[in-house]
């Protein structure tokens, strides 16, 4: 067995390690980094429980080895609340009741934050694209389409007041 | 699930790739988005002990026209494809068919290149690129070949590519003026393979049919092209009767097997109402005016 050296960053800090490369990058976040709101669920790249931000673009951490991404700057959930103040997404769920018992709800929320910064005044239907690679098994989608839609008219708001706007996600190229 | 153990390179110009994959003939596998390879390798259905990524070699996401074709890098991932106003524009078949691979997260990490290299049947690109008459570029130590599509697609996840060669790009030609492209596809809900599916372009010449290309998805060991009724099209207006049979040679073509999606003949009948829906599509496309420049 051999290791393999990678660094990356998890919301904003600095991790690195010596791991097997069949780690996934999943099992990095959880077990190395020991940030256990990222979720495993089906683990055959079907459920998006384990969604998080590669460069600001979603994807199935389930699906992709660690030492994939030596240098990449990776976004969990655990990094969506700033200063004590939820994110306008975690608010949204929380205001909009878009979420039973919570396994699905942090990859739901990772694609929406990436979504919304890529479509700030989206459709329902745009909405329902946008998380039909997230299966949510309690509410019936229909509060999360809410949760999502309260979370864009809060960072439209936002953007036309004076305070700094949000960072945009890198565009997906 | 944890996959077999490897030993992982990402190497930074294709010549490094070269080496590695003459260093390790049997047993190293090229890794571009992942999203068909991690979850075999995850059942352990794929046990490479060497991988390659590809994500640190320059030069693999050109996604652009020139010299009369459409090329498409590598590494270019779906998302991209699905996205972009060129693709969208000018080859609606292909921004149909990314679309509609499996789902938006798979989409932001999977290439097209890895979609035709994994030559499974039930991949999308492959009958819509099939249709549109691709070729793709296999770049290896001593030079790069252009291969025809047809020719790429050997069997069931097998191409024609030699062991120390890289697919570095897909060459769609450029559509002529009145050609319209579509892609259908039927599948049970988003992230599932096609039970079936049709790729079409056609070509006018007034209301004449001068050039016709169908392909079809997971109804036979490889991506299969309607020869007979790309045949049967050209020349003739594309009046409903003709729509009619060449969807009904279409399905002839086809070589389904019953699985629990359904029997044979279902998915024969699948094809040929795709088939028409495509052709009715594709044809209204072509005569509004087509692809613009
Ligand atoms: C949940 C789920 C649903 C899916 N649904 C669909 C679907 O509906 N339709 C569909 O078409 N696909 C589907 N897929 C499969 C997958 O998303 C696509 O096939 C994807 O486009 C493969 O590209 P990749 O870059 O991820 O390939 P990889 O997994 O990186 O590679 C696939 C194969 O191609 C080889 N390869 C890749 N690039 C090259 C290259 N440049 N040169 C030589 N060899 C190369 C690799 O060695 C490997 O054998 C699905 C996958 C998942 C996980
Ligand atoms: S755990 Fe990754 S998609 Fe379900
Ligand atoms: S809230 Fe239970 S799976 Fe979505």
């Amino acid at each position: 067995m051999t290791t393999q050296h990678v660094q990356m960053t998890i919301n904003g800090q600095p991790y690195a390690a010596d791991i097997e490369p069949r780690l996934l990058l999943v099992h990095f976040i959880r077990e190395v980094a020991n940030l256990t709101g990222t979720h495993i669920g089906c683990d055959t790249t079907s459920c998006g429980a384990c969604t998080v931000l590669v460069n600001g673009v979603p994807a199935k951490s389930c699906t992709l080895f660690a030492v994939q991404m030596d240098g990449a700057a990776i976004s969990t959930v655990e990094g969506l609340e700033q200063n004590g103040a939820l994110h306008p997404v975690q608010e949204g769920f929380f205001e909009e009741h878009g979420l039973q018992c919570g396994f699905c709800t942090p990859g739901m929320m990772m694609t929406a934050v990436a979504f919304l910064a890529q479509n700030p005044n989206p459709t329902d239907d745009e909405i329902r694209r946008a998380i039909s690679g997230n299966l949510c098994r309690c509410t019936g989608y229909v509060n999360i389409v809410k949760s999502i839609q309260y979370a864009a008219k809060k960072q439209r708001e936002a953007q036309t007041a004076p305070a700094a706007p949000a960072e945009p996600a890198e565009a997906i190229r | 699930m944890i996959p077999e153990d490897f030993t992982y390179f990402a190497p930074g110009s294709l010549p490094e790739v070269w080496d590695l994959l003459r260093q390790h003939p049997d047993d190293a596998k090229i890794l571009a988005g992942g999203q068909s390879l991690i979850p075999l390798m995850k059942f352990r259905l794929a046990t490479p002990a060497y991988l390659i990524d590809l994500r640190k070699v320059p030069g693999l996401d050109t996604l652009a026209e020139r010299d009369g074709a459409l090329v498409i890098g590598a590494m270019v991932r779906e998302a991209a494809t699905e996205h972009s106003q060129l693709i969208q524009r000018r080859y609606p078949g292909i921004h149909e068919a990314s679309a509609v691979v499996a789902d938006p997260l798979v989409r932001n990490f999977a290439t097209i290149g890895g979609n035709i290299a994994h030559a499974d049947p039930a991949n999308d690109h492959p009958a819509m690129l099939l249709a549109l008459r691709a070729s793709v570029v296999a770049h290896g130590p001593n030079g790069q070949r252009t291969i025809p599509l047809d020719d790429f697609l050997v069997d069931t996840m097998e191409t024609s590519l030699a062991p120390d060669e890289v697919l570095t790009e897909i060459h769609v030609p450029q559509p002529a003026p009145r050609s319209g492209s579509t892609y259908l596809k039927l599948e049970r809900k988003v992230g599932d393979y096609a039970i079936a599916a049709v790729g079409v372009q056609i070509t006018l010449d007034g209301d004449v049919c001068t050039q016709a290309g169908i392909g079809l998805t997971n109804v036979g060991p490889k991506a299969v092209r309607a020869t007979q009724a790309e045949m049967f099209l050209t020349g003739k207006q594309p009046t409903e009767d003709v729509i009619r049979e060449a969807a009904r040679l279409a399905a002839a073509a086809a070589q389904p097997v019953s699985d629990l999606h359904g029997p044979e003949d279902y998915k024969r009948a699948m094809i040929r109402t795709l088939t028409a829906r495509a052709l009715r599509e594709a044809t209204q496309r072509a005569r509004a005016g087509g692809v613009s420049a």
